[in-house]
């Protein structure tokens, strides 16, 4: 539109856009209401109003839209993942990705950099060797390498055999992207508005109002005022234990901090996403240049975001025995954000034993990328009532038949 | 350093300490349903508050309770088990 843009340039004023409407007062009801303004709620509310024609729709967020773990994730996208449920699942999420700019006419900057996942001993060659059968089953990119296409892919990296634990292969999945985290909330944010839904930040769920036997779901009650809804959805990542215990739920969840940090901007000089499950460590570099870090999650059960050094210690000492050119480098923020640990690593998604309240939750450190099916499946099970097959082995119930879905060995330091 | 008050060896770095999860009350394992073995296995309370957990000093291999709050990452008191189990808790199968 080079006429507009010239436009734009001659202009005498430059009002500036809005984003999202100014916040409404609440209304007494809603279809549906939807807990948590992440990502997954956002992008639940598109659907709802995009694919099924429910606009009646509030997000209520206690923070600011996209303040929670959607703001503070490493933004990884990959579906490299080890079980059938689990590829199939977030494969369908890499191809909603890749065109998500379009449809949300919003630009994520999602790139496509490439994924390895290094092996240090000979058990992590055979799992990495698993997962790619897995992968290229279900037609995901994914395949084992050796150091030498490995040092071809990171020059950088120091290859030598002579360190503590050196690199033997790894599972290479070229699709592996990073994207813009807070552009993914604010694009959906914005288009389900345009289509009638309501935002509503600053709003804190302070109840789940049911029938007076508990079995049924009948509004919410907020820092602002009670609002009926048949229809609830909680997206809350880790706060899903405190929300699901409003109605009396428990859930198979301990909510740990994950912590991680970038370095002050260098030039590019890393393409790849690099992810090591022995050394705790996994590192990209953002389109602005800055190394993005972070490992596992922290050792205990934590509602608190605070930064500790014992990460940034832990973090460094395996990161200079990737990079040991990064010595001199400084590290310019470190954060964390509370991730809903499962005990198999998967997700809970769908209905609930309280007839109206659904789920999304036990994310963990491993949800960003599952943002835009996540609307999508959540969608269909709210309209529907029924759990989307995608999502069916994701069901709460599975903890009670024995019957998890084991996503440790690709989800616990790569997330 | 976050230090850990441990009841055998007194205050350590808290990196010498492995979290065992909340404490909670076994159901007779020869008697239980298979639903609610899995919902004592899987489920957690997970509160925003002070919570009583297991925690095991690793060197020591010494186990012991420990009540933390878990909005403000304090520990407020640690104690041997024997506080809470005063009997020795046998698991011969029946
Ligand atoms: C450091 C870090 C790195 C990560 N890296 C990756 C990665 O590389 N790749 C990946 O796929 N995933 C990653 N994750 C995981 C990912 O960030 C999350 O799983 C995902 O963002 C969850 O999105 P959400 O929308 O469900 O939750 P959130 O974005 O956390 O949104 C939940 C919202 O609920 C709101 N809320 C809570 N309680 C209430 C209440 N009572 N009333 C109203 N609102 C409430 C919160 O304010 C919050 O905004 C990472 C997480 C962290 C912390």
């Amino acid at each position: 539109m080079p006429f507009g843009l010239l436009k734009y340039g001659f202009a005498r004023s430059y009002p500036a856009k809005r984003l999202f409407p100014v916040r409404p007062p609440l209304k007494e009801g809603y279809d549906v209401v939807i807990i948590g303004g992440g990502g997954h709620g956002l992008a639940a509310a598109y659907h709802l109003a995009h694919d099924h024609g429910i606009t009646d729709v509030a997000v209520l967020d206690k923070g600011y839209l996209g303040g929670g773990n959607t703001a503070r994730n490493t933004t990884i996208v990959r579906a490299n993942y080890l079980t059938p449920e689990g590829v199939s699942f977030y494969a369908e999420s890499m191809k909603l990705w890749r065109d998500l700019s379009v449809r949300l006419g919003f630009n994520i900057l999602y790139a496509q950099r490439g994924h390895l996942t290094l092996a240090h001993t000979d058990a992590s060659v055979r799992t990495m060797r698993w997962r790619a059968e897995v992968n290229k089953h279900l037609d995901v990119d994914s395949e084992l390498i050796w150091p030498e296409e490995i040092g071809r892919l990171v020059p950088s990296m120091d290859l030598s055999r002579t360190v503590r634990y050196p690199v033997l292969a790894a599972l290479y999945h070229p699709p592996g992207a990073i994207a813009r985290h807070d552009a993914v909330a604010w694009g959906y944010a914005a288009r389900a508005a345009d289509k009638g839904v309501e935002l509503h930040p600053e709003t804190e769920v302070t109840a789940l109002l049911t029938t007076p036997d508990g079995s049924r779901v009948t509004g919410v009650e907020t820092s602002r005022g009670p609002v009926r809804a048949n229809r609830v959805l909680q997206a809350v990542a880790g706060s899903s234990s405190l929300i699901a215990g409003m109605a009396g739920l428990r859930l198979p969840i301990r909510s740990i901090p994950l912590q991680a940090c970038v370095s002050q901007p260098l030039k590019p000089f890393l393409d790849p996403i690099i992810v090591s499950g022995s050394l705790h460590t996994y590192v990209s570099q953002s389109a602005r240049g800055e190394l993005v870090m972070g490992g596992a999650t922290d050792p205990y059960p934590l509602y608190g975001t605070r930064s500790t050094l014992d990460f940034k210690e832990g973090l460094m000492g395996h990161m200079l025995e990737l990079f040991p050119g990064l010595s001199e480098v400084r590290i310019l923020r470190q954060w964390a954000g509370i991730a809903d640990m499962t005990p198999d690593f998967s997700p809970i998604m769908g209905p609930t034993p309280v007839e109206g309240l659904y789920i999304d939750a036990g994310w963990g450190t491993w949800g960003f990328k599952a943002t835009p099916i996540c609307g999508v499946t959540m969608a269909h099970t709210l309209a529907t009532g029924e759990a989307h097959p995608l999502i069916r082995s994701f069901a709460l119930q599975r903890f009670r038949a024995f019957d998890q879905v084991g996503e440790k060995g690709a989800a616990s330091v790569g997330h | 350093m976050k230090l850990m008050p441990c009841p055998l060896n007194g205050l350590r770095n808290i990196q010498e300490f492995v979290c065992g999860g909340e404490v909670a009350v076994m159901p007779d394992p020869a008697t239980v349903s298979d639903e609610d073995w899995a919902e004592h296995v899987f489920l957690q309370d997970n509160p925003a508050g002070v919570v009583r957990e297991w925690w095991c000093h690793a060197a020591t291999s010494f186990w012991f309770i420990a009540e933390r709050d878990t909005r403000t990452d304090e520990i407020l008191r640690t104690y041997p088990a024997a506080e809470l189990f005063p009997e020795r808790r046998d698991f011969a199968r029946p």
